[in-house]
């Protein structure tokens, strides 16, 4: 990796580090109460004193929003391809989806629990699939059919047969568009299985910590359980950039082009 | 130049309506008729509109007749077509950001099934032909839009297509890179002695790069008038040829006509 991007790291950790030390500040400057709002500092050895509960937490939450996160994603292009193929059911599903995505759909995570059990976590993962879902299916629906005219022409001009056209234009075509929408479905599948978490499923996980520690008004603790709810949320979203990075190295090649009068010149 | 057939592109009879059988139908060509010789450059000129490209397409198959025939080398064009008989360019270089430049041109060679050490002989062979021999690992996003259209020029040449249908193919170039790239076209069209059917709406590009000009009306299209050009072997002087200048008058009268006749 090139040294800008190493320094392109550098303004963000700053302000972050500046914002942890102003926040530890002011709430032992203005003497705010721990229970409103607790020091960074007392988070954190939180964090460390009920390491075993918060990491257990962690880790269940994690494995339901990454598994809900990879049905999803799997359902989504699944549907996607099918739909690409017979253009009648994209033309009544499309609109149908963006429809169904603009509501909320963690709000289901009750009648989830009463379809799918609210002791298992089949509930919960099924709230997540279905946040995940709608994302990934319109943007890559939209990858698979948002291709130059051109493009398609030449193909036909080429004899290729749909197939063809599928797997040489259409899909590396809608590479992209799924890359936009696994970055905003990697961190929204925490958010889905912590909220899901909030209703129901087993009780040792985020959602339930965070519930619970509250009622007990152990702020401090669930503070800790927010803050490692951040952390996957943030280790799925730097997944979703490496994936990303991996899936399409066209897209991180050198930015310089190369003009017609400096290659002119190099002929000469 | 292919012995047996004398004739590369037949269009009979052409007609082409856009729409269903309602008030709102467009007839873009009514009864054209048009030969094109093999090793001929043949170019479509008219004002927008006039369905010059529709013929284009019509003759690659991109498009059915609503009447009449085209026939490509003797057979119906669809056949053609899955004769790998075409090479397209386009205004749009089509180049996938996907693929490197060099993959860009074996793309149709991989369609066609050529094993991966004659496809990349032959990409290295189209990559000197236009003149890019060191850009073949490069991505297209990373080269400048004449040199994109010289890739697509290349890849539309990679399997030796005995006809190359182009669209514009130089419209969104500026004029310098678009004088130059005109002059490359017709090195490689000497050096392959390809037939070329060619859509342009410009008088000066014509009449550089063609054997005739073939002069559309429009609503519905109609050929008005088709121009002869001889220049013998074209160079930058060419341009400035007192010949070049009569020639191109000569087209734009045809025009002229034709606009007067709306």
């Amino acid at each position: 990796m090139r040294l800008p991007r190493l320094w392109a790291a550098g303004p963000p950790l700053v302000v972050g580090v500046v914002g942890l030390v102003l926040w530890e500040g002011a709430v032992a400057g203005f003497g705010i109460q721990e229970f409103l709002l607790p020091r960074p500092s007392s988070i954190f050895t939180h964090l460390l004193e009920d390491w075993a509960v918060i990491s257990h937490a962690g880790w269940e939450t994690g494995r339901i929003a990454v598994s809900g996160l990879l049905v999803g994603i799997l359902l989504g292009v699944l549907l996607a391809v099918f739909t690409t193929r017979f253009r009648v059911l994209h033309d009544g599903l499309a609109p149908l989806a963006v429809a169904i995505n603009a509501t909320p759909i963690v709000a289901l995570a009750p009648i989830f629990n009463a379809w799918f059990g609210i002791t298992g976590t089949l509930s919960n993962q099924a709230v997540v699939v279905a946040v995940v879902f709608f994302p990934v299916f319109i943007n890559t629906a939209r990858g698979l059919t948002d291709v130059h005219p051109a493009e398609i022409e030449l193909m036909r001009s080429y004899a290729a047969g749909d197939w063809a056209i599928l797997r040489e234009v259409r899909i590396p075509n809608a590479l992209p568009f799924f890359a936009n929408a696994l970055r905003l479905a990697a961190p929204l599948s925490v958010i889905a299985a912590i909220v899901a978490e909030y209703f129901g499923g087993p009780q040792d996980r985020i959602g339930n910590v965070i519930t619970s520690n509250a009622a007990l008004a152990r702020y401090d603790v669930t503070w800790a359980a927010i803050a490692m709810a951040s952390v996957i949320g943030l280790v799925l979203f730097a997944v979703a950039l490496v994936v990303e990075r991996v899936s399409m190295p066209w897209r991180f090649a050198g930015d310089e082009e190369i003009t017609e009068e400096l290659e002119r010149e190099r002929q000469t | 130049m292919n012995a047996t057939s004398d004739v590369a592109v037949v269009v009979d009879g052409v007609h082409k309506v856009f729409g269903g059988a309602g008030a709102d139908d467009v007839t873009a060509l009514a009864g054209i008729d048009l030969a094109v010789v093999p090793g001929e450059f043949v170019s479509l000129i008219g004002p927008s509109g006039c369905g010059k490209s529709t013929l284009l397409r019509l003759i690659g198959d991109l498009l059915e007749p609503t009447a009449g025939t085209v026939t490509v080398f003797a057979k119906p064009a669809h056949q053609a077509r899955l004769d790998q008989d075409y090479g397209m360019v386009f205004q749009h270089p089509g180049l996938f950001d996907w693929r490197s430049v060099a993959a860009n041109i074996e793309l149709p060679l991989e369609l066609h099934d050529w094993s991966k050490a004659d496809r990349s002989a032959r990409s290295a062979a189209m990559l000197e032909l236009v003149r890019l021999e060191e850009f073949g690992g490069h991505y297209p996003r990373q080269l400048s839009g004449g040199m994109q259209q010289r890739v697509s020029i290349a890849r539309a040449l990679s399997f030796e297509p005995r006809l190359l249908l182009m669209d514009e193919p130089f419209g969104a170039l500026d004029e310098m890179t678009r004088e130059h790239m005109q002059g490359e076209l017709l090195r490689i069209w000497r050096e392959t002695e390809t037939t070329v059917v060619f859509v342009t709406h410009s008088i000066p590009e014509a009449t550089f790069l063609s054997n005739r000009v073939v002069v559309l009306s429009s609503r519905p299209g109609r050929i008005s008038s088709v121009v002869k050009v001889d220049l013998g072997d074209r160079t930058d002087d060419t341009r400035e040829d007192p010949e070049f200048f009569r020639i191109a008058t000569e087209v734009r009268e045809a025009l002229r006509a034709v606009e007067a006749g709306e």
